[in-house]
């Protein structure tokens, strides 16, 4: 048996799990007709009319997701070399040393620029 | 690595699999329950209440009856909702729940009918990543739920929900980066068997601390809980959600927050190695005991999730991604290099007194310079406050500033009106505001 097969059962049985309970809740729970109760909720006010697609947001979440994918790639970068760590020794160290550097001067460039400023 | 280490994995018959699949699926919910009510309890004492104490022994049935209770209730789907996506985003982040903890080791191998078989679902050399990977898969189901809700509520805490758990699991991934350089291994089993003598938690301090801070980001929980800042946001992502798809997201977040405890305890505590003075007794980590200390260590960080709540007031969200990208990243970074140099010298340079001297002075030097770098940059930012403030100071203040009457700055005199002069009242009047109530339960 291969080591991921017990991944896809515990997959297939957390996914039964959840679909059932997603089932499950409109043959148990009543049902009663109101149209004030199928409005977005807001607070008791009239809702704020979306547009279709959820219209637009703040740009600061796309730049964090942006800035994201940079590190997330670094941290992909940085496993295996800190698994060969030993193997790769000094010659390991320096390189990872020089791409560390090449980052930093992205990340120092984004913070200057007012990049990781949420307001 | 690989083949003596793997050698036990993979081989299960079938029966045995899915005897650990359903094992481990009701542990998962039992833990969940179990901690829901444990929360509830705790953070009851520490508000001086007393808790849900009616539902079975103590209460311990409240969670599971709540359950009940959600699904007999009506299931309100609002009408401007994405279909399709409004069902499957509960369904994705619960199985995501599920399935991270597949590779969470929980005790050594053990017999069962005769089979010999360690006590962990599965194991391959990539199985930490594995679990960042599927916690990233998770972070859909938070996204995709706010926004198929067609509500600006949960939109917004959607998005928030999302650029927060991808900030933090930045830091996350990076404190990581040392334990695998100390393993030399990615998966789990093999760092618990690394940290035989002694654990990473007390070697790599550091990296444990940025985790530990991390976890409680990733999981969105007090004093991160900003996806559902209920004076902001009401509910957040799940404002829209009611019945038991409610009840799904609940449940993801709590094996989540197992799940990362189990982490923590995995590649900083030891996983199921009893700690000291029970490894004095030599059965300690053979049999059926290590499941024990595993649950014992995982419970400590569950209940410092739940003091950690009763505890802090909730962040500002600005200042929260700060934290994450200016100081837990950097921090990590140094963390890394200062680690992999340090092994690379003790493996590599044989140290005598002569170097020794040197590098102590290097040091020294350096520390010196950076501190009288930091010193400099303080003196010159309290400069520029002070400059700043003078010229506010010096500024007239006008009270109706394009139209609207505005409070003085600080160091801004307000001008006296001669209604409020005649009658020699204070302009400014001192509010005291009761404490805010803590929050019973989070809805």
């Amino acid at each position: 048996m291969n080591v991921y097969t017990p991944i896809l059962v515990l997959g297939i049985l957390a996914f039964g799990f959840a679909l059932f309970s997603v089932t499950l809740a409109g043959f148990t729970g009543p049902k009663r007709y109101n149209r004030a109760k199928l409005a977005a909720y807001e607070c008791g006010i009239e809702p704020t009319p979306q547009p279709v697609g959820g219209g637009r947001f703040a740009i600061k979440y796309y730049l964090t997701a942006m800035l994201f994918i940079v590190f997330d790639i670094e941290i992909v970068f940085l496993y295996p070399w800190a698994v060969a760590f030993d193997q790769l020794a000094l010659f390991g160290l320096i390189e990872m040393v020089l791409f560390i550097i090449a980052v930093l001067v992205v990340y120092a460039y984004v913070w200057r620029r007012r990049g990781l400023e949420w307001d | 690595m690989t083949g003596s280490q793997f050698g036990l994995f993979g081989v299960d018959p079938w029966w045995l699999v899915l005897l650990k699949v359903v094992v481990i699926f009701a542990m998962l919910v039992l833990l969940t329950l179990f901690t829901i009510w444990w929360e509830r309890r705790v953070v009851s004492r520490m508000q001086h209440r007393i808790g849900p104490n009616r539902v079975g022994p103590f209460g311990l049935l409240q969670s599971l009856m709540d359950g009940f209770k959600l699904a007999l209730k009506e299931e309100i789907i609002p009408k401007d909702v994405h279909l399709a996506v409004y069902w499957i985003a509960p369904i994705i982040s619960a199985t995501c729940a599920f399935i991270a903890f597949a590779v969470i080791p929980f005790g050594p191998t053990v017999s069962i009918f005769g089979v010999q078989t360690p006590l962990q679902l599965t194991d391959f050399p990539v199985s930490v990543l594995y679990v960042l990977a599927i916690a990233s898969i998770g972070i859909y189901g938070v996204v995709l739920a706010g926004w198929s809700s067609g509500s600006t509520y949960p939109l917004l805490g959607g998005l928030r929900s999302s650029a927060q758990m991808i900030s933090y699991e930045i830091a996350m991934g990076l404190s990581f980066v040392a334990v695998f350089l100390y393993a030399g291994s990615m998966s789990t089993s093999a760092i618990v068997a690394a940290q035989q003598p002694i654990w990473y938690a007390v070697i790599l301090l550091p990296s444990f601390l940025i985790y530990a801070t991390a976890m409680v980001g990733e999981t969105n929980r007090a004093p991160f809980d900003l996806p559902e800042a209920e004076g902001e946001l009401v509910g957040g992502f799940h404002t829209e959600y009611s019945s038991l798809k409610f009840a799904l997201f609940f449940l993801a977040e709590y094996i989540n927050m197992v799940t990362v405890s189990a982490l923590a305890t995995t590649l900083f505590l030891g996983g199921w190695i009893a700690p000291w003075p029970l490894s004095l007794w030599e059965g300690a980590n053979q049999g059926w005991w290590p499941i024990l200390w595993w649950l014992i260590k995982v419970q400590i960080f569950i209940f410092v999730f739940i003091w950690l709540r009763g505890t802090l007031p909730r962040l500002r969200y600005d200042q929260f991604m700060r934290f994450g990208w200016k100081v837990l990243i950097p921090v990590s970074i140094g963390w890394i290099l200062v680690v992999a140099v340090a092994r690379v010298f003790r493996d590599q340079v044989t140290l005598d007194n002569s170097r020794l001297l040197i590098g102590g002075a290097a040091a020294i030097v350096l520390l010196l310079g950076v501190s009288w770098l930091v010193q400099w940059r303080i003196d010159r930012k309290a400069e520029a406050r002070q400059r700043q403030e003078a010229e506010r100071a010096a500024a007239t203040f006008d009270p109706m500033a394009g139209g609207f009457p505005v409070p003085p700055m600080p160091g801004q005199q307000a001008a006296l009106g001669s209604r409020r002069a005649s009658s020699g009242s204070t302009i400014v009047q001192e509010r005291t505001d009761p404490p805010p109530a803590q929050e019973a339960i989070d809805g």
